[in-house]
């Protein structure tokens, strides 16, 4: 069959690029041997009383739909923590939204604040769905490059430089894949001020707040100002080791939280009963395990960023998220080069740099989820193959 | 002897895999590895780190006899030491590998290995019980171990991830 024309695929899908993360895992998948440091997820399985509660559940028959916003329950365990964690408040009732996964969360973001040709201005590096998903939504992506000179944290002259009539919204994500960055208090507050003197919101990208080493965490929703003007995304898939159970949630202020509900409830429904039973026990209970994931991921993170610095790859140290984000350029490689030699010579996947920006070129990104013996394993294998450009 | 956080984070680090060169250790806490070795060193003399060990699964080695047994061991403590005294009278025999002062229904619990049933039983039958402050003994032997000291010795596990996500 032939039939299928192109022109059936709308415009705008036809114009979507492929994420170039796909295709180095058609590559790296094909391969056997192949020690992966491009994998976006925690390397723990989640944790087993979180899944005993699923399995619990599933027990007592709860196989129903839930509110679309998601089980009171949890969304009253979201409130509460968020509150005693991060120093931010919302109401369980109408400003916390149960997604599927951070993804979906800004997703019905986008398409509740966007009228066809609002911007958004978004901080690359970041992660490869941020820009198709503000043109699915019918809006503008304004890229800005946060760049290596500054530890890849964004200063709010770029943000002046961009910013226009149209400017709706600033996608922002923190701690950052790929580059680990995690924005202070102070550097927060001066993009706030941005936000607040020419009235643009913030999606705020949270997914990785739980996963900071040298500092508290600082919510852009916390910041004073910020919270009828911040649509703060999170979820369980990073901090608690939930990726496979595909559950985010946003908060928002009322007006925007409802609106957003309209089109969740179009779109989805609900997120996934099971999934949300597990995610009340890892509120509940699951602290101290996400500690001990933390001080885990803190030391291979002391050790890959090490290593890096050490071998000539220069490499900042990033303050949070599980990725390691070095400096390529001293080899004359491009970030494409280098990942599809490394891969071929030494069977190591990294994620070219470029895929998340342009300022991510000349830079590859390694997460660190991955076990000791296989970090050691990698960085021996990557020294050896960077002596062919010395 | 109080220790500071880098100095607990090397031990815990230690604890899990002994055989981390300390050149990795070092970069982990974010001490140089001259340092690091002389921290090592300092524990060592402390006997904070008191030996390096393997955890070794004997059941894969073929024909490698072994059992090991958990007695709870009910005593009469003495005047002036207290259960000190009984403990190390226990701990002195070969067959001992472990002796806990235990809180509950009875005070210490020993740890003993032999080649076969045989033997434990003997060894409690004949030493453990006939000492004079021991009141009464309850052998149970171990069967199989499924995780020890954190360690599942048995598994399939094999990472379930995607090679490369974003």
């Amino acid at each position: 069959m032939t039939l299928t024309k192109k022109s059936y695929v709308s415009k705008m899908v036809n114009e979507l690029k492929p994420s170039g993360i796909r295709r180095f895992f058609d590559l790296a998948a094909s391969m056997e041997g192949v020690i992966s440091l491009g994998v976006g997820e925690p390397d723990f399985v989640t944790p087993w009383h979180v899944r005993e509660e699923a399995i619990r559940s599933l027990e007592m028959g709860y196989t129903a739909y839930t509110p679309n916003a998601g089980l009171f329950e949890l969304r009253q365990e979201i409130a509460h923590y968020m509150e005693k964690e991060f120093d931010v408040s919302y109401h369980p009732q109408n400003e916390i939204i149960v997604t599927i996964g951070a993804s979906s969360a800004i997703d019905i973001a986008m398409r509740t604040i966007l009228d066809p040709g609002d911007e958004v201005i978004v901080v690359e590096p970041c992660f490869v769905s941020y820009v198709p998903m503000v043109e699915l939504a019918g809006g503008k992506a304004i890229t800005v490059q946060a760049t290596k000179e500054h530890d890849f944290k964004i200063l709010p002259s770029q943000l002046e430089a961009v910013v226009s009539e149209r400017t709706k919204a600033i996608m922002l994500c923190s701690p950052n894949n790929p580059t680990g960055t995690m924005l202070n208090k102070a550097e927060l507050k001066a993009i706030a001020q941005f936000a607040i003197e020419h009235d643009v919101l913030i999606i705020a990208d949270e997914i990785y707040a739980e996963l900071a080493y040298d500092e508290d965490y600082t919510s852009m929703a916390a910041i004073p100002g910020m919270h009828e003007r911040t649509i703060l995304v999170s979820g369980f898939s990073k901090g608690f080791a939930m990726t496979g159970w595909r559950l985010g949630f946003v908060c928002a202020p009322k007006p925007i939280a409802e609106a957003m509900l309209k089109i969740f409830q179009y779109q989805l429904m609900c997120a996934s009963t099971m999934s949300q039973y597990a995610a009340i026990e890892a509120l509940k209970n699951g602290r101290s395990q996400v500690e001990k994931m933390v001080k885990s991921y803190r030391r291979r993170r002391n050790f890959i960023v090490q290593s890096f610095n050490d071998m000539g790859l220069t490499c900042h140290n990033p303050g949070g998220a599980f990725y390691a984000f070095p400096s390529i350029k001293s080899t004359g490689l491009t970030s494409q080069e280098f990942a599809a030699q490394l891969l071929q010579q030494e069977k190591v996947a990294v994620v070219p740099g470029d895929v998340f920006g342009e300022s991510g070129e000349g830079h590859i990104r390694c997460s660190y989820a991955a076990s000791l013996e296989q970090l050691q394993e990698a960085l021996k294998r990557i020294e050896r193959f960077i002596q062919n450009f010395k | 002897m109080k220790l500071n956080a880098q100095q607990i984070e090397i031990i815990e680090i230690l604890e899990k895999d002994a055989r981390m060169p300390l050149e990795d250790v070092a970069k982990m806490v974010g001490f140089s590895l001259e340092e690091t070795t002389a921290i090592v060193k300092q524990l060592e003399d402390e006997k904070i780190l008191v030996r390096y060990i393997s955890l070794v699964d004997w059941t894969k080695v073929e024909e490698h006899p072994g059992v090991r047994a958990m007695i709870d061991v009910k005593v009469t403590p003495k005047q002036g030491v207290g259960f000190d005294d009984i403990a190390e009278r226990i701990y002195r025999f070969d067959q001992v590998q472990s002796v806990y002062l235990m809180s509950g229904v009875y005070d210490l619990s020993v740890i003993v290995e032999g080649k076969s049933m045989n033997e434990v039983a003997n060894f409690v039958s004949q030493k453990l019980s006939t000492l004079d402050s021991v009141i009464s003994t309850t052998t149970h032997f171990i069967l199989k171990k499924y995780k020890h000291d954190g360690t599942v010795l048995e598994t399939g596990k094999e990472d379930q991830r995607i090679v490369v996500s974003p």
